[in-house]
């Protein structure tokens, strides 16, 4: 098995290169999924990039990104195949005027032409190299986790018409969660886990500047700053780092060269969501503006 | 290696984490791809594949920089400039064992950790901590003292306040001067972060020396704590109540799903005639496509009810974050507080969207207070199986919290039977060990038999099987 990365660096450089900002701990975790063959369970709050590792990892990698979306609800049909019945039914009735044996019927309908493949399939049968992601994994039933977690131990299924299809290929495998409930026990031993936070500050400023190319470094720092200043207080939803980057982009757009107590206040619902929350903020770092 | 990793392993289980046979391979497996002096990612690799909760961070950390403190680099025997730090930290010391004239040394010492933190060179930092413990702490073998006795008077010593006023000082004369109110707090954040690196370099020099002396078994042994599920609501600090709050937000959503989920699957939809029909005209009259007509989910509704008197206090500082929580999770909740007396409480929490202003508004404003302010169980369910028994439906959930010490009124126990004879559900959560229940004035046992289940609730941990068993039941 080839890997794909030689060293942590050169995780962090390749992820760079595609404008995802990984720190030592993500990039050592990344690299050792490679190595070891192993999923990687992120979890962490909103919009930290999770799903955007995934997405970077695929960039990086120059792989086809397979995406399974998480649903309540989501069941085998929808996460690995099922048959076209509609297809198959039509087929019947062709089949009836040729009065062909129900054994042939059998054996038409139930071939690879009649078959829906799903996302975890497809993963499987890629000859091309992909990244599987698993996206907020949280949110399925306990029986479909149990089918994910068959699928991540063998890489194969087997499909009582079909056989046994055996994956060609160990994909670098990404599942998110944004831990809406504790994923069992068996799961968890399965990956390898990784906790993303919010980023320090000049990994945040880092990020500003390649998301926001426009912005000078001058201003991308402040932004990083004001971001942390207000991540410190204790609010409902602290911003994310997608918040972090609308609001370097607003900034933008206002044409601020520097950011004051007027233009934070003026856009303070940028970043955050809660009432009470850019009341607070607004108390902590603005206090003029408390009267207005 | 090996043996250290197996030590590891072996009091990350001491401490309670749940480290499996797999995940011990794992850890073995992962260590071998890593470069072992790249201390973040030998970290990284360590808590990827042996830590599986987030909230079991803490403790992983507090083992990971006992068990290998010895190889943090920049204090390595190799360090090339080691003895001559060595010599400064025994300087130092003699000077401030001199008393007056250690004033000259530790003025020094100021100066150095002030020229490094401008630059924030770390390896310097790394070293004058090392200096400053060696001069200050007064560390001598085999004294049965804790870290934080050492770490104290360093700290006195180095007097961190200080350094931080003279580091902003010493900024301003660089021309780092803030031209509002809002520059001067990112500035104070800057450097008290700078600081806080500092402190955190004089700890792990501390714990080092600790472990030179004690060993790393005994000092990991010494700084085990109970793992967050297992903190006991009754008395918790502050801070590890700030860490259940943000434990219980995963938490109630969870209970939140469960509840909807099985409604939704009770109610599965009517196949829908017409709709089937229609849709197989496409299928040349087959029907291929069956249609359901799906049911209006019915939202259920949940009615939490609090004693929030003195003997559990903590637990209700606890009990009105999770009826928080709940209210944010469904629109249906609603939360009743009761002393002797009972008042509903729902507005404040449907108004204010700040838990700490709810809290502090029910704490206030609540009128549960109806003769001495002693609990009194069986008044507070009289009023309120008065007051509300039409509007429980068998659709509502009754949630009750307390611990059953009715300071020997009447227990009233037939409110719970009418209770719980209309609603869905009725559970109560008592956050006393199973043992205390029906002891003194407690009279769980009277309440019980009209409850669908009573659940011991002292920590996170019961919390959640209480959810799942909700979930399951
Ligand atoms: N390390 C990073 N480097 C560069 N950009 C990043 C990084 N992390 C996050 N972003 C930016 O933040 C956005 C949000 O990230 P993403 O959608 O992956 O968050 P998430 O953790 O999956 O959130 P959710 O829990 O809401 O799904 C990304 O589209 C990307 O623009
Ligand atoms: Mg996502």
């Amino acid at each position: 098995m080839a890997t794909r990365f030689e060293s942590v660096d050169e995780v962090i450089a390749r992820l760079r290169d595609v404008d995802y900002l990984a720190d030592a701990t993500i990039g050592g975790v990344v690299y050792l999924a490679d190595r070891l063959e192993k999923p990687v369970l992120v979890e962490g709050p909103a919009g930290v990039g999770k799903t955007e590792l995934a997405k970077a990892l695929s960039r990086a990698t120059d792989a086809r990104l397979i995406r399974l979306q998480c649903y309540e609800g989501l069941d085998e049909a929808k996460a690995l195949y099922e048959w076209n019945y509609k297809k198959q039914l039509l087929r019947i009735q062709a089949d009836r005027e040729h009065e062909t044996s129900w054994s042939d019927v059998e054996a038409d309908i139930f071939a690879e032409p009649f078959l829906l493949t799903r996302p975890l399939l497809e993963a499987i049968r890629a000859d091309d190299p992909v990244v599987l992601l698993i996206d907020e994994v949280d949110r399925v039933e306990i029986e479909t986790e149990a089918l994910l977690l068959e699928v991540l131990s063998d890489f194969q299924v087997s499909i009582p018409e079909l056989g046994t299809i055996v994956g060609k290929q160990r994909p670098l495998v990404v599942l998110t969660s944004n831990n809406t409930r504790e994923l069992s026990e068996a799961l968890k031993r399965r990956c390898l886990y990784l906790h993303v936070d919010y980023p320090d500050l000049e990994r945040e400023k880092d990020i500003v500047r390649v998301r926001v190319p426009e912005i000078d470094d001058e201003l991308a720092g402040q932004v990083a700053r004001v971001v942390r200043s207000i991540r410190d207080l204790e609010l409902k939803k602290a911003p994310s780092i997608s918040e972090t980057i609308d609001w370097a982009r607003t900034l933008l757009y206002l044409g601020t060269s520097e950011i004051s107590p007027e233009v934070i206040g003026e856009t303070l619902h940028v970043l955050l969501k809660y009432q009470s929350d850019i009341a607070k903020a607004r108390k902590e770092l603005v206090p003029a503006s408390d009267a207005t | 290696m090996l043996d250290v990793l197996q030590g590891f392993v072996h009091e990350l289980r001491g401490a309670g984490l749940p480290v499996s046979m797999t995940e011990n391979l794992d850890a073995m497996r992962a260590v071998e791809h890593v470069d072992l002096a790249d201390r973040d990612v030998f970290k990284a690799a360590l808590g990827a594949t042996l830590v599986k909760h987030h909230r079991h961070w803490r403790a992983f950390e507090t083992v990971f920089d006992v068990y290998f403190s010895l190889h943090s680099p920049g204090v390595d025997a190799d360090d090339p400039n080691a003895e001559e730090w060595a010599e400064l930290a025994g300087q130092t010391s003699e000077a401030a064992g001199a008393g007056g004239g250690g004033e000259v040394t530790r003025e020094e010492l100021a100066e150095m950790l002030l020229n490094a933190l401008m630059t924030m060179d770390r390896d310097e930092l790394r070293r004058l901590a090392a200096a400053a413990v060696g001069a200050f702490a007064g560390m001598e073998p085999g004294r049965p003292v804790g870290g934080t006795y050492y770490l104290y008077r360093t700290l006195r010593q180095l007097d961190l306040d200080d350094l931080a006023a003279r580091l902003i000082g010493r900024a301003q004369e660089e021309g780092d001067v803030p031209a509002d109110a809002l520059a001067a707090r990112l500035q104070g954040e800057e450097y008290g972060g700078r600081l806080k690196v500092l402190r955190e370099l004089i700890e792990a020099e501390i714990r080092r020396r600790l472990v030179a002396d004690r060993g790393v078994e005994a000092m990991a042994r010494t700084l085990r704590k109970p793992l967050p599920e297992d903190v006991d609501f009754m008395h918790a600090s502050r801070e590890e109540m700030l860490a259940l709050q943000r434990a219980i937000y995963p938490l109630t959503r969870a209970l939140a799903a469960r509840l909807a989920q099985r409604r939704r699957r009770r109610h599965r939809g009517h196949l829908d005639f017409r709709r089937t029909v229609r849709a197989s005209l496409s299928y040349g009259g087959v029907p291929a496509e069956p249609k359901f007509r799906h049911p209006h989910p019915s939202r259920p509704e949940i009615m939490v009810v609090a004693d929030i008197s003195g003997s559990v206090a903590s637990f209700a500082r606890f009990t009105l974050q999770f009826v928080y929580a709940m209210a944010s999770q469904f629109s249906k909740v609603r939360s009743w507080v009761f002393i002797d007396g009972i008042d509903e409480v729902t507005r404040f929490f449907t108004e204010s969207d700040d838990v700490t202003e709810a809290v502090h508004r029910v704490n206030t404003e609540a009128d549960v207070v109806w003769v001495d302010g002693h609990s009194d169980y069986g008044h507070a369910f009289e009023v309120f199986e008065n007051r509300h028994h039409l509007e429980v439906t068998n659709k509502t959930s009754l949630i009750f919290l307390g611990d059953a010490r009715n300071n020997y009124h009447a227990s009233q126990a037939w409110t719970l039977r009418a209770l719980g004879e209309r609603a869905r559900h009725l559970y109560w959560l008592n956050p006393e060990p199973r043992g205390y229940w029906d002891t003194g004035d407690s009279i769980m046992a009277e309440y019980a038999p009209y409850c669908d289940g009573v659940y011991e609730c002292r920590n996170l941990r019961q919390l959640e099987r209480f959810v799942t068993t909700v979930a399951e039941g």
